[in-house]
């Protein structure tokens, strides 16, 4: 076992204590941040794919968590309150929106790809708030959180431990198709495009295919978040949402199993402290996340796992 | 619909255009020489125009505010390249976007702190209020006008720098040969700085010119930046031609959509349903040109070699 | 005389109004080794480019295994078995030795969309990785990521996938750049060997290499083959002596 087994281990398991620590102070409100750290890690595990293994840079997976958060919101409202029909509806609309505008954005790569897949989100945002039955820029409110057999989804806790579960099945996920011919194919792609393509495996297919999975579960994610809210607001297809995703994958470290769920915590837990000590927070965010990209490369893993390690 | 409307939204749609191609240029420019995306594009338009509306209060000169906005663009884009950019040259694309989404939260940050949460106004200079009348007895805002008519200039100006100057022979040169030209004992450095600051005060300017039509505020910049890497990736990285065909394209076509979609759709639905489905679809157009045109040209229409 | 496995016939090939690739018809017969030479410049990237399919042809028709294969992607050509080898090493630097030659042979054996099984379980693809690795000398270095390979062990590496892809004709591109005096008879010996398995269009700039192995040669000069024979009629041509000597006739 490596040393970075034992870090996911460890990882793994101080989220998950940590909802019950908080309520056992008596402090409810940090279930409620644990829950964020959950979500936004799940919906980074979908970038993970795309952005890590493959080499894709996408600064448009707003969308696909805007796409969930609105399917959880409109389906409600519409009375199906089911939450595992609510995910894979919106996984299933998030995978064919991923299927149509990868299907363009994968013919070009480098910046073209990065400006591209930025501007069909940016698209799919100026459609939400011009459509008036999606709320417009005032977005949507869920009356009650949707409902999972057998859970209490009003309870934090509950709610938390759903979050938590469909983050491990993420990464269960994630693990298995990078280690199959899939992910050798698609991190062999992300190496040496021409390598590929002389060893006779076409590239374009295998990366549409990473990209609509990676949208898929970065939608579910959408839907939790709204669940989380009780509130669907256009900002999550905002390009912030984008970029913000992208620095948690890149703060955890870039392609690394564990490293959205790092990266979740620690902008979660900077958003927090550094929102309690000054309303200009974002500033200091700005210089911490600058600091990193110049000084800490390979994100937080690297620091205590050492480099990656690729089989 | 009379043609003096008609006429009205095309001077409209190129006036957008130009402003679109005053950021675009500097985008395409910094990516050509340098190979850098800059994210935080838009930011330096929101100083321009933070920088002119502040400094045109304060003296009540609309044309002081302008030479403020685009020495307080140059500056910080200069001050940016030299403290931060620089080191993200040998970066890849995904740690270049990184650092520039940073800055984007530094400079709309401070913005709020140095000049409080709400809007600021910048008042039509006495000089270009009211309207003219053009050919054909339309009456349209001469600050508009102006506006096109400046934005031309620059793009000519910018033509004849890069052509036909000893700073635009390098800039050329820095582009497809890097080596070559630092082995000339060009000072390659200085040339990015300058390229990064000129690219910064044409944003700054433009920042300062819609700052007239708009309000003054954080966040300014980003619907124009976005729009401004759509204009490049339509015209090609890197090219000023490609920049500059891209920006009327997505100005005119933008504003045209906004006007025309609405009305077309009245011909097959109701009024009320047809002005939300125009609108929205509107809202989409350019988007869905971009994929067209994508869809036949991966890398643009005039993508340099 | 057998049936040539890759034909190319009067290909042509401009990059504005220099013609890089002017009327070149060659093939490559079934056990053979063919040697394409020529001075820098003389456009044989460029022709390898074409057959490996990177670069479309003008004019002209490339023949692979009976297929009229012009317009065909890299992809597909290296399916119907073309294996290719780069002038500058081009691995999967991340990967170890072991799964660059394991991928090369998941290409071969089938589907890259199976998503769940782990390959590293999969003894068909590790078994067989390893038995190339073996052959080419490098099965103690299997582990190693392909970046920490030295250079001699990554063109040998860049052999063993090419051997993965279990292909009919060889395509090597300068495969003894940059090796010693040792690594290259080492490797010359090996490619002697390998002509038995698929026949192998060589295009290498050390002479003693490709007069040791070589059936046939072909001298490209300025987008032309200027001779094609034996090492020995090479060896007499005055065209070649005065094209690379600069002798006169």
């Amino acid at each position: 076992m490596t040393r970075e087994f034992w870090i996911n281990g460890v990882l793994a398991l101080l989220l998950l204590a940590a909802p019950f620590i908080a309520l056992a102070f008596g402090e409810s409100f940090y279930v409620t941040l644990a829950t964020r750290v959950a979500i936004l890690a799940l919906a980074a595990v979908g970038l993970n794919l795309a952005l890590g293994l493959g080499g894709l840079v996408s600064f448009g997976h707003a969308a696909f968590f805007g796409i969930g958060g609105y399917a959880a919101g409109l389906l409600a409202a519409e009375g199906f309150t089911s939450m595992p029909v609510i995910w894979l509806i919106g996984a299933v609309v998030a995978g064919l929106v991923a299927l149509a505008t990868g299907a363009v954005s994968l013919r070009t790569s480098g910046v073209y790809f990065i400006m591209i897949t930025l501007a069909f989100a940016q698209m799919i945002y100026y459609f939400v708030i011009s459509w008036p039955t999606l709320g417009g820029e005032d977005g949507l409110s869920l009356a009650l959180r949707n409902e999972f057999p057998f859970v209490n989804t009003l309870k934090p806790l509950d709610f938390f431990l759903i979050a938590y579960g469909l983050l491990l099945l993420a990464l269960f996920i994630f693990a298995r198709l990078r280690a199959a011919r899939f992910g050798a194919a698609l991190e062999g792609a992300r190496q040496n495009e021409t390598r590929l393509a002389s060893l006779g495996i076409e590239v374009f297919p295998v990366r549409l295919w990473a990209f609509v999975l990676s949208a898929m579960i970065t939608s579910v994610a959408g839907a939790l978040y709204a669940d989380l809210n009780r509130f669907v607001s256009p900002s999550m297809l905002s390009w912030h949402m984008s970029g913000e995703l992208i620095v948690i994958v890149l703060l955890g470290g870039v392609g690394r199993l564990f490293g959205p769920v790092a990266g979740a915590a620690v902008f979660v837990l900077l958003e927090f402290a550094l929102g309690g000590l000054t309303e200009h927070w974002q500033f200091f965010l700005g210089l911490i996340l600058l600091g990193t990209v110049l000084f800490a490369r390979g994100g937080l893993l690297a620091l205590f796992a050492g480099k990656a390690h690729h089989g | 619909m009379t043609f003096a409307l008609f006429a009205e939204q095309l001077l409209n749609g190129l006036q957008f255009g130009v402003t679109l191609f005053l950021m675009a240029a500097g985008l395409t420019l910094i990516f050509g020489v340098m190979g850098l995306i800059n994210l935080a594009h838009g930011s330096l338009y929101m100083v321009g125009a933070f920088a002119c509306a502040a400094v045109a209060a304060w003296t009540g000169s609309f044309w002081l505010g302008l030479v403020a906005s685009l020495a307080a663009a140059a500056g910080a884009g200069a001050l940016v390249e030299l403290l931060v950019v620089r080191r993200l040259y040998d970066r890849d694309h995904l740690d270049q976007v990184l650092a520039t989404f940073a800055l984007i939260l530094i400079f709309s940050e401070a913005m709020r702190w140095l000049f409080g949460p709400f809007p600021l106004y910048l008042d039509m200079p006495a000089l270009l209020q009211g309207a003219v009348t053009l050919p054909g007895g339309i009456d349209y805002p001469l600050y508009r006008l102006a506006i096109i008519v400046v934005g031309i200039a620059v793009a000519v100006g910018l033509h004849l720098l890069i052509a036909r100057t000893r700073i635009g022979m390098r800039i050329r040169a820095g582009s497809s040969d890097r080596e070559m030209i630092a082995a000339l004992g060009v000072d390659i450095g200085k040339l990015y700085t300058i390229v990064f600051a000129l690219g910064a005060a044409l944003a700054g300017f433009a920042g300062a010119l819609v700052g007239v039509n708009q309000s003054v505020q954080v966040g300014m910049g980003e619907p124009v930046l976005i729009l401004a890497f759509v204009v490049i990736v339509i015209g090609g990285i890197g090219s000023l031609r490609g920049a500059l065909i891209g920006a009327l394209l997505v100005g005119v076509i933008d504003t045209m959509g906004r006007f025309l979609l609405p009305q077309a759709f009245t011909l097959v639905m109701e009024p009320s349903a047809a002005a939300t489905t125009g609108a929205s679809l509107a809202s989409m157009l350019i988007y869905i040109v971009m994929a067209l045109i994508l869809a036949f040209r991966p890398r643009g229409l005039f993508a340099p070699a | 005389m057998a049936e040539p496995v890759l034909a190319l016939v009067r290909l042509a090939k401009s990059f504005g109004a220099l013609k890089v690739t002017d009327g070149v018809s060659l093939d490559l017969r079934p056990g053979e080794v063919h040697a394409l030479i020529g001075p820098n410049g003389a456009g044989k990237s460029t022709l390898i480019h074409q057959i490996a399919g990177s670069i479309r042809p003008d004019a002209g028709a490339i023949h692979f295994l009976g297929h009229d294969v012009g317009q065909l992607s890299v992809a597909k050509r290296a399916r119907l078995g073309l294996a290719r080898s780069f002038q500058v090493s081009s691995l999967l630097l991340d990967f170890s030795a072991l799964r660059n030659v394991m991928l090369a042979l998941q290409a071969r054996q089938g589907s890259s969309f199976r998503f769940w099984r782990p390959v590293m379980r999969d003894k068909a693809l590790t078994d067989r990785a390893m038995a190339m690795l073996e052959r080419v000398g490098l099965a103690a270095r299997a582990d190693i990521a392909a970046g920490a390979l030295s250079h001699g062990e990554r063109r040998r590496l860049e052999i063993a996938v090419a051997l993965g892809l279990e292909p009919k004709a060889f395509l090597l591109d300068e495969p003894m750049a940059g090796m010693g005096p040792e690594g290259s008879k080492e490797l010359t010996r090996f490619l002697d060997g390998l002509r038995q398995e698929a026949p192998i269009l060589l295009v290498e700039h050390d002479m003693d290499a490709v007069f040791a192995l070589a059936d046939r040669i072909s001298v490209l000069f300025y987008g032309r083959i200027i001779a094609s024979g034996s090492p020995a009629e090479i060896r007499a041509d005055a065209e070649v002596r005065k094209a690379y000597l600069g002798e006169p006739q």
